[in-house]
């Protein structure tokens, strides 16, 4: 399949606190290729956020501290580049959507004028204010906001959750980025209007071609954005499939365990869930970091770090039950 | 059907704002029965919070009657019997913010048992210890502060505060949207279990249809301070009446093929929820319903029993003047 856009390779990072060293990052491997939709599932506290920031360059240094690791942006390695040609990545190359639209849009700035100041910083003076001012509006027009005329005269507060949503979306696409990273884009928004975003989403990065990095808790909402999905678990991959494959077939008991604890429309109550919780990254779990909440854990679990196998067909899984099947 | 522990009708709840009137809750009539959970569904703004506490008395209803084992409970917290407070308590959303972080756990526990004069100081430590044994956390978590704990141990804490003056109705808000699903299972089936062991009914708040169709016995939906269906939850999820229904539940992700099966054929989303400052006239959902007619913005629907137990306010069903429905004895 295609050209490779981003690779991150064996990422550490570590963050320095009072109580010492907390160990969030364990080696993270993902890879996306041009044009590629990729969802990253984990639950809060995984290292999806992280090891995003780390992409960007805006994980914040100290505390945090990228010990190894090397991530390519086109064969480039991102952690090498000056802070030039960082700005550049971020002016056209990768760009944003956060979680919280309230805090990601600045409330003393109208809409506009946030709007334009990412075009003019990105376009690097080769357009006017004019030029500047109609592309605004067509991104909002982009964006199915209705009378983006007046929306671009308007503070972030006069919008509803979801139509801040789409300004942050009008700002991430004005660039024209090969990459957007979208950090769970819609979990503050209702079901309804979710799907609106969702949809839109979509429908722009089909259009524009860009790839897309899709991070989110919820696998319902991964399995309609993505082409092929990470599982994240306490800072590492812990499995990584095509959409259709993963569903189908999951194979990591974390994953399976998900899978199971999510209440299901078709009824039959809930499964238990997974016992315990997350584990400290002060002091993390040796080998596998999922041992003490595995249900299926073997001596060997809590001795090494199990390797990333090729289980069937594209199907990665990190995990000692599936050592003896295809290992490559 | 006369074993109805909480009976609310024809409740409104406003508040005036410098913007004018916001009708939260605008004639909102449901029951609950013994022992069962009714599930209270709605998008955010849709005014189920405010029922939420309104029952519980943080709110006093602006009109309309709330009645608990059939005896009127229409006023604020401030004017009703500890009795009455003892048995409705609440669990809200958040437990970062509903426990106060100066507090060990022993004394957030403590506290209702106090104030209700429930035994003295020894028994009450016992008392703790038996309610952290119930939602599984260990005896020496009484020593501890909220913010050493986990999201999903800070609920626990907040579902055995709840607990511990044996109420008969439990008001549940939300109560895991701010948890991961692993630890929402949990919860959820520690829910299912004191309500069978301790004879409990709730009222379930919560934005989540997924999860209602695993918990609830029925489920109402509620949209701009109205309720718009309400029905038993096989039949709520098997036969969805209403467009706004349809509408939510072809909305949702999910990760089943066989889910996508029971979803309703997708209705697209359209537009956003209204301000409930300015309610749109007639039906309130008409803005985005995908089959509206002339008749949906001038008049507001009335209630029709489409199959027993099943109501839907929508004019597609429109009533039909028999003598069995247009009777005042029917009830949701």
């Amino acid at each position: 399949m295609g050209e490779t856009l981003l690779e991150i390779g064996n990422l550490h990072v570590e963050f320095k606190v009072y109580e010492g060293r907390l160990r969030v990052l364990n080696g993270v491997n993902l890879s996306v290729q041009v044009g590629e939709r990729v969802g990253l599932v984990g639950e809060a506290g995984c290292g999806k956020t992280t090891t995003m920031k780390c992409v960007l360059k805006i994980l914040p240094s100290p505390p945090g501290k990228i010990t190894e690791g090397k991530i390519l942006l086109h064969d480039k390695d991102v952690l090498t580049m000056g802070s030039q040609e960082m700005q550049r990545v971020r002016g056209h190359g990768i760009s944003m959507i956060f979680q919280d639209p309230t805090a990601a849009l600045n409330p003393v700035f109208t809409v506009g004028d946030q709007l334009m100041s990412v075009i003019k910083y990105g376009s690097k003076g080769s357009l006017s204010k004019k030029e500047i001012k109609k592309r605004a509006i067509g991104t909002l027009r982009e964006v199915q906001l209705p009378d983006p005329e007046r929306i671009f005269t308007n503070y972030p507060v006069q919008l509803s959750g979801g139509m801040r949503q789409r300004v942050c979306i009008a700002m991430a696409l004005s660039t024209e980025p090969e990459l957007l990273l979208a950090d769970e884009p819609t979990t503050s928004l209702d079901v309804t209007i979710q799907d609106q975003v969702l949809r839109l989403l979509n429908e722009l990065v089909e259009r524009h071609g860009t790839s897309v990095i899709f991070i989110t808790h919820s696998l319902g909402v991964v399995r309609e954005m993505a082409d092929r999905v990470y599982v994240m678990y306490a800072g590492n991959i812990i499995e990584g499939a095509r959409k259709e494959e993963l569903f189908a077939n999951p194979l990591h008991p974390y994953t399976l365990g998900l899978m199971n604890a999510l209440p299901k429309l078709t009824g039959g109550g809930i499964a238990e869930g997974i016992p315990g919780r997350i584990p400290e990254y002060l002091d993390p779990p040796s080998g596998c970091r999922f041992h003490p909440r595995c249900p299926r854990a073997m001596q060997q679990c809590s001795q090494s770090i199990p390797p990333v196998v090729y289980a069937a067909d594209d199907h990665d899984v990190a995990c000692f039950l599936y050592r003896g099947e295809t290992d490559e | 059907m006369n074993n109805k522990i909480l009976e609310v009708e024809k409740l409104r709840k406003f508040f005036t704002t410098s913007r004018g009137t916001v009708r939260a809750v605008d004639e909102v009539s449901f029951s609950v029965e013994e022992g069962e959970t009714l599930g209270l569904v709605g998008e955010s703004g849709s005014g189920k919070s405010t029922v939420a506490y309104t029952v519980v008395g943080l709110h006093s209803p602006t009109s309309g009657q709330i009645r608990f084992k059939g005896e009127d409970i229409s006023r604020p917290v401030s004017k009703r019997p500890k009795a009455l407070k003892q048995s409705i308590q609440i669990v809200f959303q958040d437990p970062g913010t509903s426990l106060n972080s100066r507090r060990t756990i022993q004394q957030i526990l403590e506290l209702p048992l106090k104030v209700h004069h429930l035994g003295n100081s020894r028994d009450r430590k016992e008392r703790v210890g038996e309610l952290l044994e119930r939602v599984e956390l260990p005896p020496d978590y009484m020593y501890k502060s909220p913010h050493s704990l986990g999201g999903g141990e800070r609920q626990m804490v907040a579902i055995a505060r709840a607990l511990a003056t044996n109420p008969k109705l439990v008001i549940l808000d939300e109560p895991t949207s701010a948890l991961d699903v692993s630890i929402q299972a949990k919860i959820i089936n520690m829910l299912l279990r004191f309500q069978e062991e301790m004879k409990l009914s709730y009222l379930f708040i919560t934005h989540d249809l997924s999860l209602m169709r695993n918990v609830s016995t029925r489920v109402a939906i509620m949209y701009l301070g109205k309720i718009y269906e309400v029905a038993p939850t096989m039949k709520f999820f098997s036969n969805p009446l209403h467009p706004y229904t349809k509408m939510l539940l072809s909305s949702i992700p999910v990760v089943l093929p066989e889910e996508e099966a029971v979803k309703p054929a997708k209705i697209t989303s359209e537009g956003e929820i209204p301000s409930p400052v300015n309610v749109p006239p007639g039906c309130g959902f008409h803005t985005r319903c995908s089959e509206v007619n002339g008749i949906c913005s001038q008049k507001i629907p009335e209630m029709m029993e489409v199959e027993p137990g099943h109501f839907v306010w929508c004019h597609l069903f429109p009533v039909v003047t028999n003598p069995t429905n247009s009777e005042k004895g029917v009830s949701v």
